[in-house]
């Protein structure tokens, strides 16, 4: 057969694409429902409806989908004041963005609760004034999710800007939209795909984050302990059947929500012509 | 007038864009803003819109001061050179937008804006592509929704950067009459800019030449080609030949037969086709020699060494009809006497 793409090779490349999603990702995920498997049903239901394990799953979710909504908004100002505005210290800043990446995120979490405590910097401002504690609570978790997420949302959004063409907010002037009306029916619609990307990926990743949670959230069961920590507490304790259904359970949740996050972001393409 | 121009001055950092720029525009013109990369005429053309602020100077649309007034309220249409349609839209919401944007109360009802924007996409003779996504267009099929889009909100002054400058060859050639036509039918008072001579004087009814930021000539086509204001509108628009009397040309002007010089300048720009070729009886003092000659459709140009003491200075160019230059039958080498029919003076 005669080769007629530039680039040769889909052979190799799908061989190893398989063999990589094998070992990476479908062999310990089966592993782990093997695991989870040998619960009878009702033991798994028993496990799954304890109230600390319900209260659990709507601590991770809730707050990982509260701090992925304000990590989009704040994500998506600077993306936007990277892109659109040149001011002194910007690629510092820009590099700035990236450090939730790197950081261990252990450390990021003691040094969120160092300053958010009662006593800490910022946390006895916010107490002082409003009476407001933020580490300790379910709220220093959505800052710890919000620190973790931001970074996944500005470098979605960051591209699609560069990528957009001024030259249409312009057109949308020159038709008598107000500044509303372009930025709601002219920018959005461009960036929702990616914003919604960002969306997505800063809230699964805000669903498994574990290191950077431990130290802020203080970890009270039925208020502010994540799963993440609970399938620890379980493991500690021998129960790896309890902590793989809890695992499980988690995964296809994640799954599912992401799912219906990509559907939405083909709903918006398709609607917006870009598929 | 519809659009007049006081004192306009624009500066970026140490570059002067516009350096104070008087213009008037009446009713109804088809205006070309003509000038080389650099020269001002975008950004002229944007403070007109309201894209660009001037650092000085005032702008009136129809009499009305808008210098300090947004693009937003300035009831212009503006195509631009990359068509900046909404790629996120079908062509026909892109045509719609003007009109759903508008405050409610001056809103018209679907119906309308509807029937509107069907007969405007059958102005621009796209009415069948109206569900399609601007990405599905090819590039002349894009400029013509830019531009049923601007007229949607029936601008008073619509203004067009560079708006066949991304397509190519053919389309621009069509385009150009079809703008030409649309303007006749519609005849609202418009500007395009351009780089391209050609295209200012075969489209425009007023051409307004630029250069470093002033306007050095306004006039219609033919008063710029044939009256030429100075040495780079004449060189500007057209070929044109420049002898140099400072430079030994006055010589070889003489004996090519070109009049004495008038006291007018020192500098003659000498078009193409006014000069007059016939092959020479006198081989020895003939002041030109032919090197060699290009098809251009219906006209032949030749290109002709200068004989004499100044060889090596640039070559001159004259134009002749095909049928004549077949009888002339004239071979690389020939020996030519010229006949200069008219000149510009310059200093």
């Amino acid at each position: 057969m005669p080769q007629s793409n530039i680039m040769p090779g889909f052979r190799p490349a799908i061989g190893l694409t398989l063999v990589y999603l094998a070992l990476i990702v479908l062999i310990p995920l089966s592993a782990m429902l093997l695991k989870a498997l040998q619960l009878s049903f009702d033991e798994y239901l028993a496990i799954m409806t304890n109230q600390r394990v319900l209260a659990s799953f709507r601590v991770s979710f809730g707050s990982a989908l509260i701090a992925a909504a304000f990590a989009v908004v704040f994500g998506f100002i600077i993306a936007w004041t990277l892109v659109r505005y040149s001011f002194p210290g910007k690629r510092l800043f820009d590099s700035l963005i990236d450090l939730p990446f790197a950081l261990p995120t252990a450390v990021a979490g003691i040094v969120l609760a160092t300053i958010y405590e009662p006593h800490g910097w910022i946390g006895k401002l916010v107490f002082d004034s409003m009476s407001i504690q933020i580490a300790y609570k379910p709220l220093g978790i959505v800052f710890a999710l919000i620190f973790i997420g931001l970074p996944f949302v500005v470098r979605t959004i960051e591209p699609v800007l560069q990528e957009l063409d001024t030259a249409m907010e312009e057109a949308a002037a020159s038709l008598g939209a107000t500044r509303l009306q372009t930025f709601f029916k002219v920018i959005l619609p461009n960036i929702l795909p990616a914003t919604i990307t960002g969306f997505a990926l800063a809230f699964a990743r805000g669903v498994g984050e574990y290191g950077s949670v431990i130290f802020i959230a203080g970890n009270m069961p039925y208020i502010s302990e994540v799963l993440p920590l609970l399938i620890i507490t379980k493991l500690e304790q021998y129960e790896y059947a309890g902590a793989t259904a809890i695992g499980m359970t988690m995964l296809i949740l994640s799954f599912l929500l992401l799912l219906l996050i990509n559907g939405l972001q083909w709903w918006v393409r398709r609607r917006s012509g870009q598929l | 007038m519809s659009i007049n121009l006081n004192n306009i001055c624009k500066q970026f950092g140490a570059f002067t864009a516009l350096d104070n720029i008087n213009l008037d525009i009446p009713e109804g013109e088809l205006v070309a803003l003509l000038g080389p990369s650099g020269c001002g005429k975008t950004t002229l053309l944007r403070i007109i819109a309201g894209l660009e602020q001037a650092d000085t100077g005032d702008v009136f649309l129809k009499g009305d001061n808008v210098t300090d007034k947004p693009v937003k309220s300035r009831q212009i249409g503006f195509v631009f050179q990359h068509y900046a349609l909404f790629r996120h839209m079908t062509v026909f919401e892109n045509v719609a937008f003007g009109l759903r944007v508008k405050p409610r109360r001056s809103r018209p009802n679907n119906e309308f804006i509807t029937k509107k924007v069907h007969a405007l996409l059958e102005l621009v003779q796209l009415d069948w592509l109206n569900d399609r996504y601007p990405d599905q267009l090819s590039g002349g099929q894009r400029q013509r929704i830019a531009l049923a889009r601007a007229l949607a909100v029936e601008p008073s002054v619509l203004l067009l950067d560079e708006p066949f400058g991304a397509l190519d060859a053919s389309v621009r050639k069509d385009l150009r009459m079809w703008l030409r036509n649309l303007h006749h039918d519609l005849n609202v008072t418009s500007i395009f800019v351009t780089h391209d001579q050609e295209e200012a004087m075969e489209v425009a009814s007023q051409v307004v030449v630029l250069n470093h930021g002033r306007i050095e000539q306004q006039g219609s086509p033919s008063e710029i080609y044939d009256y030429p204001a100075n040495a780079f509108v004449s060189r500007f628009i057209g070929q044109t030949n420049v002898f140099d009397l400072a430079e030994h040309d006055s010589d070889w002007l003489q004996t090519a037969g070109l009049l004495t010089p008038n006291q007018a300048g020192k500098i003659a720009h000498v078009r193409p086709h006014d000069i007059v070729i016939q092959k020479s009886t006198t081989e020895n003092t003939a002041p030109a020699t032919v090197k060699d000659w290009q098809h251009l459709g219906a006209l032949i140009r030749l290109e002709l060494v200068k004989n004499g003491n100044n060889e090596s200075s640039a070559p001159v160019y004259a134009e002749m009809p095909n049928d004549q230059f077949k009888e002339l039958e004239l071979n690389r080498g020939d020996k030519v006497d010229l006949k200069i029919r008219q000149a510009h003076w310059f200093h």
